[in-house]
């Protein structure tokens, strides 16, 4: 196996770097406060992880009550203590909270921090040919907020009124008043410092990431050449900072109205006996800012795993994207749609039907760049020469999911057709394919597909394939009854349906997913065996495993820090040059010229060359700002 | 006995894990053998997956579509409806097309280290028909949406029933016009108390005949305007037979207007269920019982509503004590609307006299 192992020291320029890296090499500065943005990826994506498990736990013991609410779980008297009831059934009350935490854990800490965090960081300098990102001691308050943030959310697990219990959603005034649930109480104060500190996070994330792509791109990246997984990070920061900034006023004010007494979102509320003073606030008020934020959120969460299978697929295809510039097009026009689109999760509120109207004619528009994106993937793969690495098969599950769940979507958009379906099972269906599993498979594509860059190792095919199938499947059979029971009319958030003549059919349906849900968790342990396995006991993985175009590929098996060991190599050509005919190789990278590729050039190719020998000085200007 | 289990399963892990590693060192001593042959084992799986998912799809919705579907019981409900199986067919094939293109794709170009794939970067025809055919088929699906939804949204007929629904933690509770004066009295939440629960505002003459219902009864074949509202936290109207939904929202009004067309006794016919009832549900989170806010609903034909109205006390009536909240020029309008006994003015001024 042909893998370099070595460690350069021949520039000159950087050689104080390199000093300067190995003199304070400290366990704590390398591997706790680094600065240095791979290993703060690989912070976000171990948290990132951590959470996953939690949240996916937390799913299956709710699951659990859905699928076999007569199942006596006395036996988890050890983890759940009081929140059993007597007869070993799950306490109704916790059951809210366990949904709640699982829809906040896994939106916010697995979907966003842990995917953005994770491949912002690691891909955006080594794609674009940074040695770093902008700030490196922003990107390390970034993790350490989100980390401070972690343990808050963690810690409101286990205090004895319980986490929060509204959904993830926490519309006031039940998320106002601990007199309405107990989880309103400490647990939804908890909750709402966490997502603050969160947001901070995410800004001095998303602040960084559009500086790093703005000004650190090397000689020769023009936007044009950027590949599309920068496109999707780039576009998801710009979304970020321009939505939470508007979720933690909405969260601010509701903690001036749970502290201090104010009204912004409470009035005329009797509750508990006694008639509360609040007099002139809306509900309506709170779901406008949080959807204001909601609605971009989704995308938040889904442009990054695009972007992240444009790449495998295109690399494993063997063959150019197909449409660079429909893609890009279509992650703009679904980022600017994504922040006049929030009042679809609105239809039922009482909200002016005019609004309705419009937000319904907005809602279906985004389904159009939705669909090009889709059929540019398919296109991609058409006459490709189709490899099936564990990250590939993930990126085509992502694909499936995305057309399956984006599909329902039509029917929710569509204000008349969703009087009926909003907040039953048809949704849970829909937003858990289209948003949860497809983002989901584009974060674990992207380790798949990363791993031997950020561990210098190959992960198991094997156990990828076993991982995929299972999941794939399992989340097939997981979600898609759901919309069976939805067209049912099975409302969501509810601890058993047994108490309407109505919802009390489909047992065995329930059944079905909660066994799925299970057999997908346990999957699950497959990867995390293999990931945890391969970091230490992996093959060793040669530079560029995956024949791939892009700059981070040009960097030795484990980039240090400073990502290139002599000059950062200039780019020439845009990242999808497979299969390009003439050429020997079926892949060029970004950094070879045209000059060494006469036989495979395009005509108007051939006309670049005569630049490319002036695009030898400006590096030296581009690293002198390092210093 | 948990100690055994515990060792059992670590056994388990154990052997899987040794098993892993032998295949990690058998994959290592034969390595030219890889690759080709696990492409196509998943190029063939996904063909599997595609074949098998669509086959279970269509089988199992044509069999058993008909027990999810629920009865539609209103005039809107079955406009809704027909628009949603036209948007299921519409979407359906387009869905099928792409499924089984994309995993035949998938099958048919499998690597194959004698071919090199195609350099087909873009074709502006393509990406125009397939940005131009979606947006033809949504706005097609959109205008016939938009103008369902403007009909259902729109304002209420001027004699059209009027109901108020109340949310509350964990419970439903509705408030009737009463047929003398068929408006509803206001109220304010500032009145609400043990027994005063809809905030009644006595000084308000339409109040005097208001009546409470713990079931929702409906006539047949007119309009109804639902009123709504919630006293503590949200709450959401569910009326899955009339494919209707709305948001009680404290301190917003909401109302929803629909007209029932099928009485509970023709609807058991129909559904060949002699138990069958018409339900409320709530769907909007609203604590620890949200699961439990059943309200009764009874569709009946116009004549037995009004007989049912009419046989019902008004609220007053049955807490007469509030008679001394009603001011002294109203009172004997008040005494008549309510159905209370002549004396009861005397009676509640003694009343309110020992209380003090």
């Amino acid at each position: 196996m042909a893998t370099i192992d070595i460690h350069p020291h021949t520039s000159v320029e950087h050689h104080d770097e390199h000093e300067h890296h190995e003199h304070h090499g400290n366990f704590w500065t390398n591997y706790i406060f680094s600065e240095d943005h791979k290993v703060i990826a690989k912070q976000f994506l171990i948290t990132g992880m951590a959470w996953a498990l939690i949240g996916g736990i937390l799913s299956v013991l709710f699951r659990l009550q859905l699928g076999f609410p007569d199942a006596n779980l006395s036996w988890l008297k050890p983890i759940l203590g009081g929140w059993l009831t007597p007869e070993g059934k799950i306490d109704a009350e916790f059951y809210l909270a366990l949904v709640t935490m699982h829809g906040t854990i896994m939106v916010f800490f697995v979907l966003t921090a842990g995917l953005s965090g994770t491949f912002s960081n690691f891909l955006i300098p080594l794609q674009v040919g940074a040695r770093d990102m902008a700030s490196g001691f922003m990107n390390m308050l970034s993790y350490w907020f989100f980390f401070l943030s972690s343990v808050i959310m963690f810690i409101s697990l286990f205090i004895s009124t319980g986490p929060a219990a509204g959904g993830w959603v926490i519309y006031p005034p039940l998320s106002a008043l601990p007199q309405a649930i107990s989880g309103s109480g400490l647990g939804m104060t908890l909750w709402l410092v966490a997502m603050a500190l969160f947001i901070v996070s995410s800004l001095l994330g998303s602040i960084n990431y559009i500086t790093t792509v703005i000004n650190m791109r090397t000689t020769g990246m023009s936007f044009t050449k950027l590949p599309l997984t920068i496109w999707a990070f780039f576009l998801t920061a710009v979304i970020g900072i321009l939505s939470f900034p508007v979720l933690f006023a909405a969260a601010l004010l509701l903690i001036f109205d749970r502290s201090f007494g104010t009204s912004f979102y409470l009035s005329d509320i009797y509750i508990g006996g006694e008639a509360l003073p609040n007099q002139g606030g809306s509900p309506i008020l709170f779901q406008h800012l949080f959807w204001f934020l909601g609605h971009p959120e989704v995308y938040i969460v889904l442009l990054p795993a695009l972007g992240i299978t444009s790449e495998i697929i295109a690399t494993n295809s063997r063959k150019p994207i197909f449409g660079y510039k429909a893609m890009v097009g279509s992650m703009l026009f679904i980022a600017i749609l994504s922040f006049v689109v929030w009042a679809h999760h609105m239809f039922v509120t009482g909200m002016n039907p005019f609004l309705g109207s419009i937000f319904t004619l907005l809602t279906l528009i985004i389904a159009v760049p939705s669909a090009v994106k889709i059929f540019n993937y398919v296109t991609t793969m058409w006459k490709g020469n189709i490899r099936f690495t564990p990250a590939m098969l993930f990126s085509i599950g992502l694909v499936s999911f995305f057309l399956t769940g984006g599909i329902t979507g039509i029917f929710l958009g569509n204000s008349a057709i969703d009087i009926q379906l909003h907040d039953t099972y048809f949704v849970v269906a829909h937003f858990h394919i289209v948003m949860g599993s497809a983002s989901f498979f584009g974060m674990v594509a992207g380790i798949y597909h990363w791993f031997p860059k950020m561990f210098g190792r190959m992960m198991n095919d094997k156990l990828g394939y076993l991982h995929f199938w299972v999941t794939f499947v399992g989340v097939y059979l997981v979600f898609f009854p759901m919309h069976y029971i939805g067209i049912a009319g099975f409302p969501r958030r509810y601890y058993s349906w047994t108490n309407f003549d109505t919802f009390s059919g489909f047992a065995d349906l329930n059944h079905l997913i909660t066994v799925a849900a299970i057999v997908t968790l346990a999957a699950q342990f497959v990867f995390l065996f293999n990931f945890i396995y391969s970091i230490f006991r992996g093959k060793l993985a040669p530079a560029n495993p995956w024949e791939s175009n892009t700059l981070e590929w040009t960097t030795p098996r484990v980039p240090q820090h400073g990502n290139w060991p002599g000059e950062i190599p200039t780019v020439y050509r845009w990242p999808y040059d497979y299969s390009k005919p003439g050429a020997k190789e079926d892949y060029i990278p970004q950094h070879i010229p045209f000059s060494e590729t006469p036989e495979s050039n395009l005509p108007s190719e051939n006309e670049l060359i005569k630049l490319e020998s002036n695009n030898g000085s400006p590096i030296v200007v581009e690293d002198k700002k390092h210093h | 006995m948990n100690m055994i289990i515990g060792l059992g399963v670590v056994l388990v892990f154990g052997i899987l894990y040794m098993i892993f590693r032998i295949g990690n060192l058998v994959g290592i001593v034969r390595e030219k053998k890889e690759g080709d042959g696990w492409n196509t084992i998943n190029a063939v799986l996904f063909m599997v997956f595609m074949v098998g998912s669509l086959i279970l799809f269509f089988w199992y919705s044509f069999k058993e579509i008909g027990a999810y579907e629920l009865p539609v019981a209103s005039v809107h409900g079955a406009i809704t409806d027909s628009l949603f199986w036209i948007t299921m067919w519409v979407t359906v094939a387009a869905f099928v097309i792409i499924f089984i293109v994309m995993f035949w794709i998938t099958y048919a170009y499998r690597y194959d280290k004698n071919r090199r794939a195609a350099f087909f970067a873009d074709n502006h025809y393509l990406e125009i028909t397939w940005t131009v055919v979606p947006a033809i088929v949504l706005a097609l699906l959109i205008f016939k949406g938009l103008r369902t939804w403007n009909d259902i949204t729109g304002p209420a007929a001027n004699d059209a029933v009027v109901i108020e629904v109340i949310g509350q933690q964990f419970a439903w509770t509705a408030r009737y016009p009463g047929v003398k004066d068929k408006e509803l009295g206001h109220h304010s939440y500032k009145l609400i108390d043990a027994s005063n629960e809809f905030g009644l505002d006595l000084t308000d003459k339409n109040s005097f005949d208001d009546f409470k219902s713990l079931t929702l009864h409906i006539p047949k074949g007119k309009e109804v305007l639902l009123k709504i509202r919630a006293k503590d936290v949200l709450h959401s109207v569910f009326l899955p037979h009339f494919r209707l939904k709305m948001d009680a929202v404290p301190g917003v009004a909401t109302h929803f207007k629909f007209t029932a067309t099928k009485t509970t006794a023709e609807m058991r016919a129909e559904t060949g269920n002699p138990n069958f009832n018409y339900e409320m549900a709530c769907t909007e989170v609203c604590g620890k019982g949200h699961f439990s806010m059943k309200f009764p609903v009874i569709v009946e034909e116009p004549e037995e509503y009004e007989k049912w109205m009419a046989s019902q006390e008004s609220w007053l009536k049955q807490n007469p004590d509030y008679l001394k909240l009603v001011p002294a020029n109203l009172k004997e309008a008040a005494i008549i609307k309510a159905g209370l006994p002549a004396n009861s003015a005397s009676l509640e001024t003694t009343n309110s006299v020992t209380l003090k």
